[in-house]
């Protein structure tokens, strides 16, 4: 997700150096030739011209770095714009679509609720608590209220966007998050616990996870000189572990809808999850490519590889599905695709297009595999498959990470010369893939714990589930008193 | 006054109404609804589990007509809606007791 610090400030040094450099010799030049003379004040230094030079190559390096900000920054508001897509209308759409229609409301409710409640936090205290200073585990209280974000850019995260860019498109990212783990409890879950729910998710699991790969000081992060350097481009343990992991929890400690597995629950409308679906592929362009923090050849690279991974990843699922029931469905491909983006972002920006696509065949097939197979040999209502293409594919995609990451794409590490080191274990680099475990394994046992513990303690004081005729009736009408098609209006 | 309940093939419903049109019938209602008779269902796959829909969709459609009537509109009925598979549907005649015109009060055969 960042340049390598050093790799920012020399690629900034030499671009601010070779104009200046060529206009100073311009300028000798002209002296020499005797251009007119300037009028100098009655108390003119000794000499007026270096001044003058010196004036001038000030503001050239001032032009320079306002055009350099103005092409990254460019891009990362659209960035941001692109991610809160994929949650509004994206996630709330694909998520829309699976559910009955007597719960279509409620579900998008709660992508829409979030786009909400995160916005405030983040602002509140959250951004703080990821990003701001503080130790391995989690930043400081120094940036509440945002204090301190303003327009200057922060170098440890981005040389040439202002600190506030960045701190919008990572509010992008704490949204969907919490959106995705939805899937895990739709159609039961009480609308007023799942807000508390999320709230305390952030701050305990989302908070401290992204602190610890992307933050200052972090434990895991690969370019601020973290002690397990984890290779997480854009947030597959970040983001898709996590909230992946959680939704796993709330699965099994809700329990089952009514009815599941006997009744069959089939998608109300395929066609707002297909629409739902197209939004988050067109969006995670946003989600992977923002990543690269600037508008460069990385950021390409990084779009290039995502989309040859969703592509890939369609196919795996669409022909794994062919195969054993005869028939591809429009659904299983659009899963298909959204299992890819899912592995290849953590791999986004370190991986060749060619490694991408075999990571995108790879997540295709396997959380196929997780969502026909294995969710019915266990018998957990995952009821959107959060966890069998966000929390596996996520896994994956984070391991696969460790052996295809390349310095040739991104160079990540350096011995004490400088020279650049492999990052994979395809270039030489065995030892990553214990580092991308750790991560793994730090992501999976955050998430079950905090989990764990804030289900328990707002199904005490709330409760989390709700009642059986509730649950009938269907959320839209017993928990927001709407419904969402009222098809049979009187004219 | 005689009711006919036919339950048909959806692809079969325009054909329906127009050789119903074409002997003269000049009052209808169609009802989307869904159903099974001995024909099975069909298997949809939904995350690897098999579904069985057995309701399958139909249309049906309620005529009242005069006695008089009752034949002909049958075997315009049969002769638009078979196709020979299973599937096809069925007609049920039941007897009507009354019949009004709520606009201006017809009662009997001139209210169809």
């Amino acid at each position: 997700m960042l340049l390598t610090l050093e790799r920012a400030r020399s690629l900034h040094r030499a671009m601010v150096r070779m104009p200046a450099l060529l206009l100073l010799a311009l300028m000798v030049c002209l002296f020499a030739v005797g251009a007119p003379a300037q009028t100098s004040s009655p108390n003119a230094s000794a000499t007026p011209a270096a001044d003058a030079t010196a004036a001038k190559i000030a503001a050239l390096e001032q032009a320079v770095a306002d055009a350099r900000t103005s092409g990254d920054n460019g891009w990362m508001l659209v960035s941001s714009a692109l991610v809160l897509m994929m949650t509004g209308p994206g996630l709330a759409l694909f998520y829309g679509g699976l559910v009955r229609k007597k719960n279509v409301l409620s579900t998008m409710m709660q992508s829409f609720a979030l786009m909400a409640i995160v916005t405030l936090l983040w602002g509140l205290v959250e951004f703080s608590l990821a990003f701001g200073s503080g130790n391995s585990f989690i930043g400081g209280l120094h940036n509440i209220f945002l204090r301190g974000v303003g327009a200057h850019p922060d170098p440890d995260y981005a040389a040439t966007i202002p600190l506030q860019t960045f701190m919008i498109y990572q509010l992008m990212f704490a949204i969907i998050t919490p959106a995705l783990i939805t899937g895990a409890f739709a159609e039961r879950m009480k609308f007023s616990a799942m807000a508390v729910f999320m709230v305390l998710w952030s701050l305990i699991v989302y908070a401290p996870m992204a602190h610890m790969v992307w933050g200052k000081g972090g434990l895991l992060n690969a370019s601020l000189g973290g002690r397990f350097p984890c290779l997480d481009f854009a947030g597959g343990t970040v983001v898709h572990v996590t909230s992946g992991v959680s939704a796993l929890v709330c699965a099994l400690y809700l329990k089952p809808r009514l009815g599941y597995p006997k009744w069959p629950m089939p998608p109300h409308s395929v066609v707002l999850s297909f629409i739902g679906a197209c939004l988050l592929w067109v969006g995670w362009f946003g989600f992977n490519a923002g990543s690269a923090l600037s508008a460069g050849s990385l950021a390409t690279s990084a779009f290039v590889a995502t989309h040859f991974g969703a592509a890939a990843a369609a196919l795996g699922w669409s022909a794994a599905e062919w195969l054993r029931n005869g028939k591809p469905s429009a659904l299983g491909t659009i899963s298909g695709a959204v299992a890819g983006l899912v592995a290849i972002t953590p791999a986004a920006g370190f991986v060749s297009p060619m490694s991408a696509i075999v990571i995108g065949l790879a997540a295709g097939i396997f959380c196929y595999l997780m969502v026909t197979k294995v969710k019915n040999i266990f018998h957990y209502d995952d009821s959107l498959d959060a966890f069998g293409v966000h929390g596996a594919g996520g896994t994956l995609g984070a391991l696969l990470t460790g052996i295809f990451a390349s310095s040739a794409i991104n160079p990540m590490f350096k011995d004490a010369q400088g020279a650049t080191l492999p990052s994979g274990l395809i270039e030489g680099n065995a030892h990553q893939l214990v580092n991308q475990l750790i991560g793994v394994a730090i992501a999976w046992a955050l998430a079950i714990v905090g989990t764990l513990v804030i289900l328990k303690v707002v199904d005490a004081v709330i409760g989390l589930r709700v009642p059986e005729d509730h649950e009938i009736q269907g959320l839209d009408l017993s928990l927001h008193g709407e419904e969402g098609y009222y098809m049979d209006s009187p004219a | 006054m005689t009711k006919i309940e036919a339950i048909i093939q959806i692809s079969k419903l325009d054909a329906v109404k127009d050789a119903l049109h074409e002997i003269g019938v000049e009052g209808i209602t169609v009802f989307e609804a869904r159903g099974h008779g001995r024909q099975k269902g069909h298997t949809e796959f939904y995350r690897g589990r098999e579904y069985t829909i057995d309701l399958i969709p139909k249309s049906k459609l309620e005529i009242v007509v005069a006695d008089d009537m009752v034949e002909k509109v049958e075997q315009a009925i049969i002769a638009a809606a078979r196709t020979g598979k299973i599937g096809d549907g069925k007609i049920f005649r039941s007897r009507i007791d009354e019949a009004i015109r709520i606009r201006n009060g017809d009662r009997g055969d001139s209210a169809l």
